[in-house]
């Protein structure tokens, strides 16, 4: 990715921060002076994923426009942990929308900017895949096709986990969840259903649109930094690994997502006007079941018997990918 | 405030719920003992030095690792290093390059005459120290950074014990020596050469010491007995290497014979070579697995054209003939002969079979602790003699440069205690840094830099220097590669990683702390830290 030719050789890159950087090179967060947009004494569970991912985004986001921003929030999760009435954790200009309409909200939010003729201010809008794939998905769609200048930001944790971690359409294959229980022929949620919306956004043909996890700060940060740099309709997309939905441990929680990037399950790759402009290589490859076996989601594929045809299903999703996304062409770290 | 339409309460910040209450384990930040640290018989903190070199502070890395061994020069050229093969990094992809990073810094120190920090108070103490080897440098070192009045009597002509007198060379240039000794001598330690001592007793009484340190090596040549037709032949290691620092050399001949197996066999027959011997063959009664000697001396010797001539034992030296008896390894790894002789010619045969300490030298000190031929010393270096303590090759064990300097630094914390009537501590050791603590992710692959070597050629016509130096650019690549097992190197991986923002960063070289009013437990940064240095904790009820 663009700011990882600086190398060095004790930790290249992949450390949050690197004292023998100069102060330009460093990442937001790992400076003393980052925003903290979202603030301690939230209540997500130990190890959360999504609240992680919405600091490194918001706080890099928060930099970019020198702190005029302005977010919309869709229900779930992330709303419901850090605004219960009347406290708020975050420290930024914060609007709660419903479920289903934040991309609206954020592109009314926009146009009211506009009209006052404040083009300093930016917009960012956040939800949870429920709220993005599914519930806001026409309002997403109107925005994309609009070109509205917000930022949308997906934080992906793969199921309603706020009301009890229901199944989404961003639910993996096989895995368990309240709706899609590990029970019958085929346990879990089935092969073949959900969607991909980053491939959707960039079926819009819009300005920018990529993936990340909260594996790789450094990247994540780069991608909110290029996409605030543009104006236009953007869509980043953040893989936020959730140890309650997923039964993993809460300190497994950057390792997860560093095994679904590294397993190919999860492609993190950038687009522009709908052609894919960069990828992230992989660097140690490793088997899908390193990724499944820490997740009690995926738990009935390796109890009471190993079911090595269904996990060669996912490893086969996850060897498209890296075809698709030429994730392991050349290079090194 | 006027309130908007149902609204009842006003904005309150999260601030207000401290999470902390939900822990049932904390994390805790600890300096775990990297290998590297462990294995060093000089005690040096090198995770710490080479954390200094990383950032290109060649000066606080030197004046770091100096706080422990203050001969760096020689230390990068003599020490065996057994940090590098204890070192984490070695399970990633290489061993870093410890050696060389330390000589480096032990050069640069020597090339812009960097001085030892003053003493800034005087303890009114006077300490004796016989010996200007390692250990005894490094005692007088040590007690002299304490405030004490050191003087050093040394029976050669020269300073430096065996490092003079018993390493090559082409090991160790001799500049390196002087310059590393000159160092210590400019804080104000006396050293009178061509100085024996006879009578320790006498000579504390007489200088008015109020201890003494001992460090006078083991110099006695072992002898085995040989059945010998002509014993002008036969010579021993240690008068070889000792005449090599005198005007005449020694003359060998055209073939020469080393019988041993230790590092000091290796360095004759090195010596051999240089001094013009065609076959320089080093017997030894077991395999070359089971050399005492270093790998890469003994990879380094039969590069130069050194035969080595395994599971042998000599016999018999008629004349120009020696007599080899063929050895065999029983069930549990020991020679036995086996009766079958072959006979090889040669000018000179030189026994490099160990050394025992010169008991006379300490023969006015008759109740003085003796065993297996070593002085016995307690826990805090002191002999059997109040007040006199000692260390290095006379106590036998290791017998490395490196193993002396670790010695005389802990006799000189011990000595300073005994002079103010003190117990001597050490402080206790941190528990280990296991690589399994560590979080590999997080390091770059970075292969082991490689020092230049001399041409093949000159190797074995001269005594130049074999090994040459890293430069800056490779220095620093090399320090760079050090995972910091174990203690915090500031890559703000735990300050990045934590989703509750419970981690406080202090700033440059201050590290971190846990805001516990926070923190939930959930061990992210624990998981995720590179080097080991958090550890998950039961909270206290």
């Amino acid at each position: 990715m663009r700011t990882s030719h600086v190398k060095f050789y004790q930790t290249g890159t992949f450390t949050v921060g690197n004292r023998l950087l100069s102060e330009d090179d460093r990442s937001v967060q790992s400076t003393l002076e980052r925003t903290n947009s979202l603030n301690s004494g939230h209540r997500a569970c130990q190890g959360c994923g999504e609240a992680l991912g919405a600091r490194y985004a918001i706080d890099a986001a928060m930099r970019a426009t020198d702190n005029q921003l302005i977010a919309a929030n869709a229900t779930g999760c992330l709303e419901v942990f850090s605004t219960p009435y009347p406290e708020t954790s975050w420290q930024i200009p914060w609007i709660h929308s419903l479920f289903g309409n934040t991309a609206a909200v954020a592109t009314g939010v926009a146009a009211a900017l506009r009209v006052k003729g404040r083009n300093d201010t930016r917009v960012v809008a956040q939800g949870g895949d429920g709220g993005t794939t599914d519930i806001g998905f026409g309002c997403l769609s109107g925005m994309f096709e609009r070109n509205d200048d917000v930022l949308y930001i997906c934080y992906d944790n793969e199921a309603y986990m706020n009301t009890g971690v229901q199944r989404s359409s961003a639910t993996p294959p096989t895995a368990r969840t309240a709706t899609s229980p590990a029970k019958g022929p085929e346990p879990g949620n089935v092969f073949g259903q959900g969607k991909n919306v980053p491939m959707i956004a960039m079926a819009h043909e819009i300005p920018y649109v990529a993936t990340a996890s909260v594996a790789d700060v450094r990247d994540l940060e780069a991608k909110v930094t290029r996409a605030m740099s543009i104006r236009g309709a953007r869509y980043i997309h953040i893989l936020v690994p959730c140890p309650l939905g997923w039964g993993s441990e809460p300190q497994h929680t950057v390792r997860l997502a560093r095994l679904a990037t590294e397993s190919g399950l999860f492609p993190v790759f950038e687009a522009e006007h709908g052609e894919i402009t960069d990828r992230r290589l992989i660097r140690r490859k490793v088997p899908v079941e390193e990724y499944l076996s820490l997740q009690k989601r995926f738990a009935h594929l390796f109890k009471p018997e190993l079911k090595m045809d269904v996990i060669a299903r996912l490893q086969a999703v996850a060897d498209r990918n890296i075809r698709r996304f030429g994730l392991m062409n050349g290079g090194d770290d | 405030m006027r309130k908007p339409y149902a609204i009842t309460l006003d904005v309150g910040s999260s601030l207000a719920n401290l999470t902390g209450s939900w822990r049932t384990q904390r994390p805790v930040y600890v300096d775990r003992l990297p290998p590297c640290n462990a294995t060093c018989a000089a005690g040096e903190d090198i995770q710490q030095w080479l954390f200094h070199a990383e950032e290109g502070n060649y000066e606080t890395a030197w004046r770091s690792l100096v706080r422990d061994n203050p001969l760096a020069a020689i230390m990068g050229r003599v020490c065996y290093h057994p940090c590098e093969g204890a070192c984490n990094r070695g399970q990633l992809d290489e061993s870093v390059g410890i050696n060389a990073v330390e000589r480096f810094l032990g050069d640069e120190a020597n090339r812009y005459g960097w001085e030892f920090e003053p003493v800034t108070a005087e303890s009114g103490k006077r300490v004796l120290v016989i010996g200007s080897g390692p250990a005894g440098l490094s005692a007088a070192y040590h007690l002299r950074r304490l405030g004490n009045a050191v003087v050093i009597l040394e029976a050669e002509t020269s300073s430096g014990g065996m490092m003079r007198y018993g390493i090559p060379q082409y090991r160790l240039p001799r500049i390196t020596i002087d310059q590393d000794v000159q160092r210590i001598l400019a804080m104000g330690v006396e050293l009178r050469l061509d100085h024996r001592v006879d009578d320790i007793e006498q000579t504390m009484r007489d200088g008015n010491f109020d201890a003494c340190f001992l460090g006078v090596g083991s110099q006695l040549g072992k002898r085995a007995y040989i059945p010998a037709g002509d014993a002008r032949r036969i010579t021993d290691a240690v008068t070889v290497l000792h005449r090599m620092a005198g005007d005449e050399k020694p003359m060998l001949g055209r073939r020469v014979v080393v019988y041993g197996g230790g590092n000091t066999a290796v360095d004759v027959a090195r010596t051999a070579r240089r001094l013009g011997a065609e076959d320089s063959i080093i017997v030894y009664r077991r395999t070359r697995d089971r050399m005492p000697a270093h790998r890469d001396e003994v990879r380094e010797a039969i590069e130069e054209g050194v035969k080595l001539k395994w599971l042998s034992t000599i016999a018999a030296a008629d004349d120009e003939l020696i007599t080899v008896e063929k050895m065999e390894l029983d069930e549990k790894g020991f020679p036995q002969p086996t009766g079958e002789l072959e006979t090889m010619e040669a000018d000179a045969l030189v026994l490099a079979l160990g050394q025992d300490v010169d008991l006379e030298l300490l023969s006015k000190l008759p109740d003085l602790n003796i065993v297996h031929g070593a002085v016995a010393v307690d826990g805090a270096q002191m002999t059997s003699r109040e007040g006199v303590f000692a260390g290095g090759d006379m106590i036998g064990g290791e017998r490395t440069v490196t193993a002396a300097v670790g010695h005389g630094k802990k006799a000189a914390r011990a000595i300073d205690a005994y002079l103010r009537g003190v117990a001597f501590k050490q402080k206790p050791k941190h528990q280990m840094a296991t690589y399994d603590l560590l979080n590999t992710w997080y390091y770059a692959d970075a292969p082991k830099t490689v020092r230049p070597k001399l041409d093949i050629i000159r190797r074995q016509s001269t005594f130049d220097e074999v090994i040459g130096s890293l430069d800056e650019a490779t220095a620093l690549y090399e320090a760079r590669r050090c995972m910091s097992c174990g203690n915090c190197f500031e890559c703000d991986t735990c300050y990045g990683v934590c989703p509750d923002n419970a981690v406080i960063k202090l700033g440059p070289g201050k590290r971190f702390e846990f805001n516990y009013d926070y923190c939930k437990g959930c061990g992210l940064c624990v998981a995720e830290c590179p080097c080991g240095a958090i550890r998950m904790e039961r909270e206290p009820n």
